[in-house]
């Protein structure tokens, strides 16, 4: 991609090399990838807000009722549930913020892909900050 | 004889009234920063402060809607969050289903969802009771009389 900021379009210096084509569906890479990533993590995410009204409207009820059911997101299998739900989540709010850059912000039109993999360490991180100290408060007390 | 349209003329002329595709697109971005913020606050103070999701229970709940700041503060939550996920799975019905009577269904279920929850959820921040009178006394906030 030329690197030009004259509005015109050039072409490649020279044609992409490739040994395979990239990817098999769609245009493959980076791109591709964090557009997949993006609708499953967003269905995902759907479907457990759907649940998630309705089990915190249980406070209506009564107590016990939602006491009962809060109780269920405190076992261990649905402690490690929630961390995939918070990975899904936080993949999700960064690579929303970086399609909002490459939509509104040349630079970062041109450089998705470098955004995609700067995505991928900003959720490593956050996830290294959050996975322990969730599952210390999941396996204890 | 052909003539010749002025470069970049429309194919067809565009349609008046509100481009309300637009404004969903709109919406995704400004209720995408405002979700970041909203969702990460939420997870922070449900899930890394103190025992975290061991802490939550009614009283939990009852605490902090005692207080308007969170009850507004889910009340957006609970808005923004909702209609930016239903919006996007309605990008992806149009994606996945052609016109008709099953995309039509989905679209409609999809919507009925969204008014049912919103109502609900709304409803129930704000005639939210923390301290239900029969309820056994050691399930409730600290501040009711029977507690």
């Amino acid at each position: 991609m030329s690197e030009s900021a004259t509005g015109t379009l050039t072409a490649p210096e020279q044609p992409a090399k490739r040994s395979r084509p990239g990817g098999t569906l769609y245009r493959g890479n980076e791109g591709m990838w964090s557009w997949v990533l993006h609708r499953i993590t967003g269905v995902a995410i759907f479907f457990f807000l759907l649940v998630h009204i309705l089990d915190t409207a249980l406070v209506r009820v009564s107590p016990e009722a939602y006491n009962v059911v809060i109780g269920a997101y405190q076992t261990p299998i649905m402690g490690l549930g929630e961390v995939a739900l918070v990975g899904a989540i936080v993949f999700h709010a960064y690579n929303g913020l970086r399609i909002i850059l490459v939509d509104f912000w040349s630079w970062a039109t041109r450089h998705q892909r470098l955004l995609f993999y700067i995505v991928i360490a900003l959720w490593v991180i956050t996830m290294l900050g959050f996975t322990p100290r969730h599952l210390i408060n999941v396996f204890s007390h | 004889m052909t003539t010749i349209e002025a470069p970049r003329s429309p194919s067809r002329p565009a349609r008046r009234g509100v481009n309300l595709e637009k404004w969903g697109w709109i919406y995704m971005r400004v209720s995408g920063v405002l979700l970041v913020v909203l969702i990460f606050g939420h997870l922070f103070v449900n899930l890394l402060v103190g025992e975290g999701v061991k802490a939550i229970d009614f009283g939990f709940v009852a605490g902090k809607w005692a207080s308007p700041f969170w009850q507004w503060y889910d009340f957006f939550l609970l808005w923004f969050a909702l209609i930016h996920g239903a919006n996007g799975m309605r990008t992806l019905v149009n994606d996945y289903t052609n016109p008709g009577k099953v995309q039509t269904t989905l679209k409609v279920a999809l919507g009925a969802a969204v008014v049912v929850l919103l109502t609900l959820g709304t409803l129930v921040i704000f005639t939210f009771d923390a301290c239900p009178a029969g309820s056994p006394a050691e399930l409730l906030p600290s501040f009711c009389p029977a507690a």
